[in-house]
């Protein structure tokens, strides 16, 4: 993988025949209200994506003999990192929109870790905007998310002990990062970032500005944290592995069939002579 | 069939003063020869009355007028006699109109036009006048005319007095006021190596003759000159002479279009040039032509696209609704064609590639959304039923639709799977197809009489895998005839049926 730095000016070089979507433009300037560090440098690292893990969702605990009607149960929403690591050095913000019924229905957690506990009897659609740290990106990334409070099968009283938990696995790509950014980001576990060529001069980390309310961002030793759901790619990739193998086979067969019958064509071609109309 | 217009009960009450007679004609239109009524319209020229006079027994009338109603079918509720005349005049606003015959008036709307006829009458009409008027034949000048020519013609003499005025036409009697130079402005300002004097004033005088049509001066011209050699020096001398006529005051002439904006001839030439080439084009070069156009606005309007979504400083994006696929096709006619193996890659690479730039110009963006954007990017060139095989395929493969954790190499290899289902469906069709083209040759000839043709064609159906399954059985059963008949050679006497994917299969 080449990386390449694409100054103010330059214009980015064309990838394998996408230079017709690429347009000579130059990258984005730096943004003027950088935090007075003069002298970093607006400098993307190009072809290098920063990849963050995270898993969000709802866990809801029937509230039993405390349930009452307009509060049945105590669920919370969060979003966390797939090993369960500190996404404060990447998020800055997280705004969790709930139902217009709830009280300030706009909830901002300024902190990690970004969760929000409520208590309610609805299921509804909970948008939740992700804010990242100036260097890391500036615009907002949205997911959504269905509370689900009650399990499929409704026969049998709810438990209050085993909570409905529903999460769902993504990661967060950000292509072409500031090197500052991935100054900063390059060792921190929550991330994924490719290694660099050796020799590679990254200006020295400048750690930002953290908020941090709680005593720790990660959600490792979380009270949620025994319910957490374990999502492992090893079973998928083996599973796409053998799908691709079946299907790789039936391809050998079919293309084996169609070279046959392009084969001999001459054999199954009557002679004129008995050709009938 | 019953004229419409009578749909007035005829049996009254109480008798009135109209007098109603019943008329024993012949009724033509209702066929009932033996009913022998007939119906009134004042305005039709087949003058049928119904009319029943109070004056006659009573009971003899409503015994008629009950029997002619049941025979008609109307009904027997009465109205008073009173109101014949105005549901007849309603029914005559409906009736036809004389001129036209009934079919034809329901041909056009069965109702008045909307717009009111002239009435011919009118158009005759004109307004008395008191005037006396009288034409006579009188001589004329005409300001146009240089000469004493004395021409004469009629006139419209209005109580005696002639018009006055001049000749109506002299006003159309315009000329271009072509430039006019003494031979010291020659000597002065218009010399030149390609025109002499005597030249120029032989195009001078040609132009003030002919008003400065320049096809039929270059025609009338003595020496061969193109036309817009002609227009040059025309409108270089003009120039050059008001100019120099207003070397006083430059500013007052910079305002003439010929000053502001000089001839150019080789502009001229070439847009000439241009022109007859437009004209001149075939429909096959058209065609060409707004095809390369059509195909320069989808690349520009994708650029476009792709800029938008770097620039915009919305601060909300929805990353995960966006729509943007920028697929630019390298080729597009053979997108059309049915896709060989050889061509799918190569578009396909074209559409990932530019798919991934675009990505690229994102800031942040969801795993999900880039997989997304890649198998739509992927399967652009695949029908919507197509893409429905390839899901059903991911179903039976026990593959999830969505992966459950995509990670980067989750997702590529997910990709890569869809791609290839979509391969081997592709392939699969190019099998069909050729065994279909093939079966058409494999007949008589190489089959004994009593071999039964079970060439039936199941069309290919979604589930996955089932060559495997069909050779086999193929193969089984080409064992089993093998002793008693001769089969063609290189088909199978199974058809490819395609068979659902088993559990023990995984």
């Amino acid at each position: 993988m080449s990386v390449r730095k694409a100054g103010e000016s330059e214009p980015p070089q064309p990838e394998e025949g996408g230079s017709s979507a690429q347009l000579s433009q130059p990258v984005r300037t730096s943004k003027p209200a950088e935090d007075g560090d003069k002298k970093s440098t607006n400098k993307r690292l190009k072809d290098v994506d920063i990849c963050v893990p995270i898993v969000y969702g709802t866990v809801a605990f029937y509230l039993g003999r405390k349930a009452s009607e307009s509060q049945s149960h105590k669920w919370t929403v969060y979003v966390r990192g797939a090993t369960n690591e500190d996404l404060g050095v990447v998020v800055k913000r997280v705004i969790f929109q709930l139902h217009p019924s709830f009280n300030n229905p706009m909830r901002v957690i300024d902190s990690p870790p970004f969760e929000l506990t409520e208590c309610g009897w609805g299921e509804f659609e909970i948008a939740i905007s992700l804010f990242f740290h100036n260097d890391v990106c500036e615009r907002q990334l949205d997911l959504y998310h269905h509370l689900k409070l009650y399990t499929e099968d409704e026969s049998g009283p709810q438990s209050t002990k085993k909570p409905v938990v529903v999460e769902s696995y993504n990661e967060i790509v950000f292509p072409d990062p500031l090197e500052a950014c991935f100054a900063r980001l390059q060792n921190h576990p929550a991330v994924i970032v490719p290694r660099l060529p050796a020799g590679f001069n990254l200006p020295n980390p400048v750690s930002i500005d953290q908020k941090n309310d709680k005593e720790r961002g990660d959600t490792k030793d979380h009270p949620l944290s025994q319910w957490f759901l374990n999502f492992s790619e090893a079973d998928e990739l083996l599973k796409l592995a053998a799908a691709r193998q079946e299907v790789q086979a039936h391809i050998v067969n079919v293309r084996r069939k169609l070279s046959m019958l392009d084969g001999p064509p001459q054999l199954s071609k009557p002679p004129s002579g008995y050709e009938y109309a | 069939m019953f004229p419409r217009e009578l749909s007035s009960p005829i049996y009254p009450h109480q008798p009135t003063s109209t007098v109603i007679v019943i008329l024993l004609l012949h009724c033509t239109q209702c066929f009932f020869l033996p009913c022998r009524l007939a119906f009134c319209n004042r305005e039709s020229r087949t003058s049928r009355c119904l009319v029943v006079s109070p004056k006659q027994t009573p009971k003899l009338l409503g015994e008629i007028a009950m029997d002619a109603k049941d025979i008609l079918g109307l009904s027997k509720t009465s109205h008073p006699a009173s109101q014949e005349k105005k549901s007849r005049t309603v029914k005559e606003s409906q009736r036809k109109p004389d001129g036209i015959s009934r079919e034809v008036y329901a041909l056009i709307g069965g109702v008045p036009p909307l717009m009111p006829a002239v009435e011919p009458l009118q158009l005759k009409k004109r307004p008395p006048t008191d005037e006396k008027i009288t034409w006579q034949w009188l001589p004329f000048t005409s300001s146009a005319r240089k000469d004493n020519l004395q021409l004469f013609h009629w006139v419209r003499v209005v109580n005696g007095v002639p018009p006055m005025g001049d000749y109506s036409f002299a006003k159309y009697n315009k000329s271009v006021d072509v430039v006019k130079y003494t031979d010291e402005e020659y000597e002065k300002h218009l010399t030149d190596d390609m025109w002499t004097k005597e030249e120029t004033d032989q195009l001078f005088e040609l132009c003030q003759q002919f008003d400065l049509r320049f096809i039929v001066i270059a025609d009338r011209f003595p020496s061969s000159r193109t036309v817009e050699e002609l227009k040059e020096r025309y409108y270089k001398v003009s120039r050059s002479i008001l100019i120099a006529r207003a070397a006083a005051s430059p500013g007052d002439v910079s305002e003439h279009p010929i000053v502001k904006e000089p001839y150019k001839f080789t502009q001229e030439r070439d847009r000439k040039r241009a022109l007859s080439m437009v004209l001149s084009q075939t429909k096959h070069q058209e065609r060409k032509d707004s095809e390369v156009l059509a195909e320069a606005k989808r690349i520009a309007e994708s650029r476009m696209a792709a800029r938008n979504a770097k620039e915009s400083e919305l601060p909300i994006t929805f990353n995960v609704e966006r729509a943007i696929v920028p697929s630019e096709t390298l080729s597009p006619s053979s997108n059309s064609e049915f896709p060989s193996a050889m061509v799918a890659p190569s578009t396909s690479m074209a559409e990932n590639t530019s798919t991934l730039a675009s990505l690229r110009m994102l800031r942040v963006y969801l795993r999900t959304y880039a997989l997304d954007q890649m198998i739509q990017a992927a399967s652009s060139s695949a029908g919507l039923r197509t893409i429905k095989r390839v899901e059903q395929s991911l179903q039976e493969l026990g593959v999830n639709l969505k992966p459950r954790v995509p990670t980067k190499s989750v997702c590529a290899q997910h990709l890569e799977l869809r791609k290839e289902i979509l391969t081997l469906l592709n392939l699969q069709k190019q099998l069909q197809y050729k065994e279909a083209e093939g079966s058409s040759y494999r007949d008589s000839p190489y089959e004994t009489p009593g071999t039964p043709k079970d060439r039936t064609f199941v069309p290919e159906s979604t589930s996955f895998g089932g060559d495997v399954l069909g050779e086999r059985v193929g193969k089984r059963d080409q064992k089993r005839k093998a002793p008693g008949r001769a089969e063609a050679p290189s088909s199978p006497a199974q058809p490819k049926r395609p068979r659902k994917l088993r559990a023990s299969d995984m």
